[in-house]
């Protein structure tokens, strides 16, 4: 990269109204209701989590990124995504590690913005879940007092958190691996089911994103490949053998396939340049997600598949370059 | 049986990477993965080696091994890493163009970790003739992989300003555990074979 101030580019020069502060907040924007219905669900604990994910994501920005790179709102952005994707009763002393990893590992390491080649939220997350097992893997039951916490929040670092009092649930993935229990259809779409603050509701996820894809900010592609390739790839399998196999809907609403097709695998950065490259991708993390869930030891994949893909975005863009204006396919590339 | 041999080969690919899940044959993982051209033909030459490591592997142990069983890390390597020098020469002779394919790489790997790591595993697992051959190809498409994914990111990442402190190695390294991180999503794969 050049100076700031020497930068040149080729002709035609169009003007456009979107820059990256622009986008970045109207994501921002567009989470506000998924973290509502958070807050909604969970109560206080959301909040917590939310904001100690956020604190670490910014204040590493803030004190390793470029000077005024915390204006662009990308780093809050990834707070609020990592925040979205933990359990309701994390300590908050570790949502604010994942934080700090996701924007000093993820992005900074790689130089900054537009740079990186994993989604930051997402390795944050799978930081945490490798370094915190149990931790990531406790989910609080739904209902009780709204007001009451859904874990150990506050406890104190490198202190094993107490032990919630009956407060476990499990997750309807989890469920459905563990103990063979289907979980209603009605449940998992209203977003009334356990698991990450982010995983609840679906069809608020979809209206954000339908927002979302309609100002271009992110490409439509990419949400719509993932969905249709676990509709149609679980669909089948359920088809086959519906007593083993979950059925389409429980598998597109049920654990953070909504939010991560949605706003993890969209993001700009680390998805692949052409429209072509986009499909690829996308059918790649829903094959991916199906075959981890399904058959994999952990009962959620959608993480692992959207950062398995990430790492095949440079050999995606490179199979896909488009033919240049004017030459044989051959001849481009090398 | 031949669906047996697919599984394996795809577990030992992806769910059981040599290099990202057991930390095998780094070195060529960080010093040759710079290019893809070169990763792809890295990657070729593993597959090549752990091909015929499982051939003698599979040898030592039927004939030899169950007569002198403390014999068996010596008479790994000697035998492997001589065997691929003979067969080095002998592709030199009768294909020039394929002994420049697979250039210097051919003579590097045969003393990695990775080759005797594999000779053990199979050994360990007590796996056949067919079985080891199909676990010496998977378990060489899954070096290939890891070195193509590398060299792609790296090719990529070379257009970024990367931090000062994590230039060079340092990036490498760092990249290295971002993709075994992600890899642990297929922990308890295919745990049956």
């Amino acid at each position: 990269m050049t100076t700031r101030s020497l930068l040149i580019t080729a002709s035609p020069h169009l003007g456009a109204r979107d820059t990256t502060p622009t986008i970045m907040w109207s994501v921002v924007a567009s989470l506000v209701p998924v973290v509502g219905a958070a807050i909604y669900y969970f109560g206080p604990s959301a909040v917590l989590v939310i904001g100690a994910a956020c604190a670490g994501a910014m204040m590493t920005e803030l004190v390793f990124g470029p000077k005024g790179a915390l204006k662009d709102g990308s780093a809050a952005i990834t707070g609020i995504l990592l925040g979205l994707v933990l359990p309701p009763g994390l300590p908050m002393w570790m949502a604010f590690l994942g934080g700090v990893f996701s924007i000093g590992i993820g992005k900074l390491i790689f130089g900054g913005l537009g740079q990186n080649i994993f989604n930051p939220a997402l390795l944050g997350r799978a930081f945490l879940q490798a370094a915190f097992p149990v931790a990531l893997t406790t989910w609080p039951a739904l209902g009780g007092d709204w007001w009451s916490l859904r874990g150990d929040n506050l406890a104190l670092p490198l202190m094993s958190p107490a032990t919630p009092d009956a407060l476990t649930g499990a997750t309807p993935l989890g469920l459905m691996k563990f103990e063979q229990v289907a979980t209603a259809d009605s449940n998992l779409i209203m977003g009334s089911i356990g698991g990450s603050l982010g995983e609840t509701s679906g069809i608020i996820i979809l209206l954000c994103g339908l927002y979302l894809a309609l100002r271009n900010h992110l490409n439509w592609r990419i949400p719509a490949s993932i969905l249709l390739t676990v509709a149609l790839f679980s669909g089948g399998l359920h088809l086959l053998d519906p007593v083993r196999y979950p059925s389409a809907i429980f598998m597109l609403f049920s654990g953070g396939l909504m939010i991560g097709a949605v706003y993890m695998a969209t993001d700009m950065v680390t998805s692949p340049v052409t429209n072509r490259g986009c499909w690829i991708f996308g059918f790649g993390i829903g094959f991916l997600v199906v075959v981890i869930r399904l058959w994999g030891g952990l009962p959620e994949g959608v993480m692992y598949a959207i950062l398995l893909m990430n790492a095949m975005v440079p050999f995606i863009n490179r199979a896909t370059q488009p033919r240049v204006f004017g030459t044989r396919l051959k001849e481009v590339g090398s | 049986m031949s669906g047996e041999l697919f599984w394996i080969l795809i577990s030992a690919m992806v769910v059981n990477n040599f290099t990202l899940f057991y930390f095998l044959g780094l070195c060529p993982f960080m010093g040759v993965s710079a290019r893809v051209e070169t990763a792809i033909r890295m990657g070729a030459a593993n597959i090549f080696v752990l091909t015929i490591t499982s051939i003698c592997a599979w040898f030592l142990n039927t004939y030899i091994l169950p007569y002198a069983p403390y014999l068996r890390l010596i008479s790994f390597i000697v035998v492997i890493a001589s065997l691929v020098q003979i067969v080095e020469m002998t592709i030199k002779k009768i294909s020039p163009k394929l002994f420049r394919q697979l250039g210097i790489y051919l003579p590097l790997i045969t003393t990695n970790c990775a080759i005797l790591g594999f000779a053990i595993f199979a050994t360990n697992k007590g796996y056949g003739f067919l079985q080891g051959l199909s676990y010496a190809v998977g378990a060489g498409l899954g070096l290939t992989l890891a070195l193509v994914l590398m060299a792609s990111i790296r090719e990529s990442a070379e257009l970024s300003d990367v931090a000062d402190v994590a230039k060079g190695t340092a990036l490498v390294f760092i990249i290295a555990g971002c993709l075994s991180l992600a890899f642990m999503g297929f922990a308890g794969l295919l745990s049956t074979t």
